[in-house]
């Protein structure tokens, strides 16, 4: 049997794999290109051909005018949308969970809509809410922190809600038997084994307002994120030193995606080793 | 707060649930009434007077029929690339991927953690002109000497199709990994052929991961502007190009409002019919 026929019975038998590992080289490649072309000394305006390593991108990543306001911006407005999203959202998921009252169809309808409306839809109609209420709202910083709030709140509440169906209400019975209020209950036993679910629905809340670019396009006015930066500056030449930043977003978040995977899996081990 | 509670428990849940969908009433149901007010309005910017204009829905509906028709086509078409590019990899990482399963899934998510604009971005750089992929194809003649990848329609469908892969991933791979092993074993055992198990047991298990996936690809593919804007050219202009052009450049207030309105109206109308065809308990979870 020649090599060629020897492959080619090697990749029909595991084709299924050679597609998989296909997939992933596809899902991969644009993130080894944003990080490879980070470490790109571009020969003119344009950074799309490969031209020679060099560290001065990293090394003067803020040398662009206006990147490292946008950046922080973004990481501020991350920050404060996400702890109140996360709590008004715990408190939410705690409602709808733990209690049946009247309208829980249509609070989980209000919850689930803003995540299927399509985001130019919800970032429009609140420019409109916005312009017609000048008064009370000048488009910039506030604005895109209501925003982000308005659409990251329902993802906290699915992540901590999924969390608290399988919880065992049997530990909070049997703290109340031994003689703690309420709140005690709640601060011992509900709050630190809720947490996890509530720092993951925070980490994601958080990934999805530094991430969000439509909806505060049309509510940013003159302030500018990091993505409403990057869109401005792709309509002229995008310089490496944007690469540069979403290389070390990405590695940042990698990290602590994988911190939160480890810590998770620890916590879990622990409750499995009290009980 | 207890002995509050302990006098009111009815009220409970209300006070937990109050600040959020405030906000949610407040900054989500309330402005799409105001851009129901705003769709109905006439004039030109900044004088727009409210004047129920119904035909604004018309005129914006005929005017803008090709990007609306494009939209959902480009949309359909990257949520099937989707679909055929996503269910192989997660059936092998749920049956195949041993132990290495997190580390695959962490690939799944990984284009996450990259800004969808700048992974936009990076496509232009892949199907750049002068780019090792065009010149690829080129070589094989599969590209004529002055063919080229970006600016097309197909840049645009594969810069969707990339970008919504993991929403199609996620639930699929949720929904394969909750099948239980026992089930396939009987198929097995019962003669069935390796195809037979996976059309009658495993394709039939992992439907409610499929109609999930295809709705959280389908809506933002719909909406999106970004990669017809960056990898396209007007020709390939979609609904969200018109309605962000309309909102923000030309301040066709009206005409985008009923364009967003003419937009989720489709969707939802796709929508509950999908509900009523697959039922909505698999649909809000």
């Amino acid at each position: 049997m020649s090599t060629a026929a020897r492959t080619w019975r090697l990749v029909k038998h595991h084709s299924l794999t050679v597609y998989a590992l296909l997939v992933c080289v596809y899902l991969m490649l644009p993130i080894a290109v944003v990080i490879l072309f980070s470490f790109n000394s571009p020969e003119g305006r344009f950074n799309y051909v490969w031209n020679g390593f060099t560290l001065d991108n990293w090394v003067n990543w803020n040398s662009v005018l206006g990147i490292q306001d946008a950046i922080e911006t973004s990481i501020v407005i991350g920050l404060v949308a996400t702890l109140v999203a996360t709590v008004i959202g715990t408190m939410a998921a705690m409602g709808i969970v733990r209690y049946s009252f009247r309208g829980s169809g249509g609070t989980n309808l209000l919850v689930f809509l803003p995540m299927s409306t399509p985001e130019i839809v919800l970032g429009a109609s609140l420019l409109t809410l916005f312009l017609n209420s000048t008064t009370v709202f000048q488009l910039g910083f506030w604005t895109i922190f209501i925003a982000h709030v308005m659409f990251i709140v329902s993802y906290i509440v699915v992540t901590v809600k999924a969390r608290l169906i399988g919880f065992d209400r049997h530990l909070e019975e049997a703290a109340m038997d031994l003689g703690a209020n309420e709140l005690t209950t709640f601060r011992k036993i509900t709050f630190p084994l809720l947490l996890p679910a509530i720092v993951s629905a925070a980490l994601l809340g958080f990934a999805l307002s530094i991430d969000d670019f439509v909806i505060t396009y049309f509510v940013a006015g003159p302030e500018q994120t990091f993505p409403v930066f990057v869109w401005g500056i792709a309509r002229v030449s995008v310089p490496p030193q944007v690469n540069v930043v979403a290389s070390a977003i990405f590695l940042v978040a990698i990290a602590i995606a994988l911190a939160n995977v480890l810590w998770q899996y620890r916590s879990a081990k622990r409750l499995q080793g009290a009980a | 707060m207890g002995p509050f509670f302990h006098r009111h428990p009815g009220l409970t849940p209300y006070l937990l649930l109050a600040p959020a969908l405030v906000w949610l009433g407040v900054f989500f149901l309330v402005p799409l009434g105001f851009l129901g007010y705003q769709s109905l309005q006439s004039g030109i910017y900044p004088n727009f007077e409210f004047t129920w204009e119904f035909s604004n829905f018309s005129e914006a509906f005929s005017d803008y029929r090709t990007q609306l028709g494009r939209s959902f086509l480009y949309a359909a078409l990257a949520t099937t690339a989707a679909l055929l590019l996503a269910y192989p990899l997660v059936y092998w990482i749920a049956f195949r991927a041993g132990k290495w399963r997190n580390f695959f899934l962490l690939l799944i998510v990984a284009p996450f953690f990259v800004s969808y604009l700048i992974r936009t971005l990076a496509w232009l750089n892949i199907l750049a002109d002068e780019g090792p992929v065009v010149g690829f194809l080129q070589a094989i003649n599969v590209l004529g000497e002055d063919g080229r990848l970006l600016a097309t329609t197909f840049a645009v469908v594969a810069g969707i199709t990339y970008n919504f892969l993991p929403f199609m991933a996620l639930p699929i791979y949720v929904s394969l990994e909750q099948i239980e092993p026992r089930l396939l074993e009987a198929a097995k055992d019962l003669y069935a052929t390796p195809t037979q198990t996976f059309l009658r047991v495993t394709l039939p298990l992992s439907a409610p991961g499929i109609v999930a996936g295809t709705l959280l690809t389908f809506i933002p593919a719909a909406g999106d502007f970004i990669n017809a804007e960056l990898l396209g050219t007007p020709n390939q202009a979609m609904i969200g190009n018109v309605i962000q052009a309309k909102f923000l450049e030309s301040l066709d207030y009206p005409t985008a409002a009923s364009l967003s309105f003419i937009l989720m109206a489709t969707i939802l109308v796709a929508l509950l019919v999908y509900a009523k065809a697959v039922g909505t308990e698999k649909l809000t979870g």
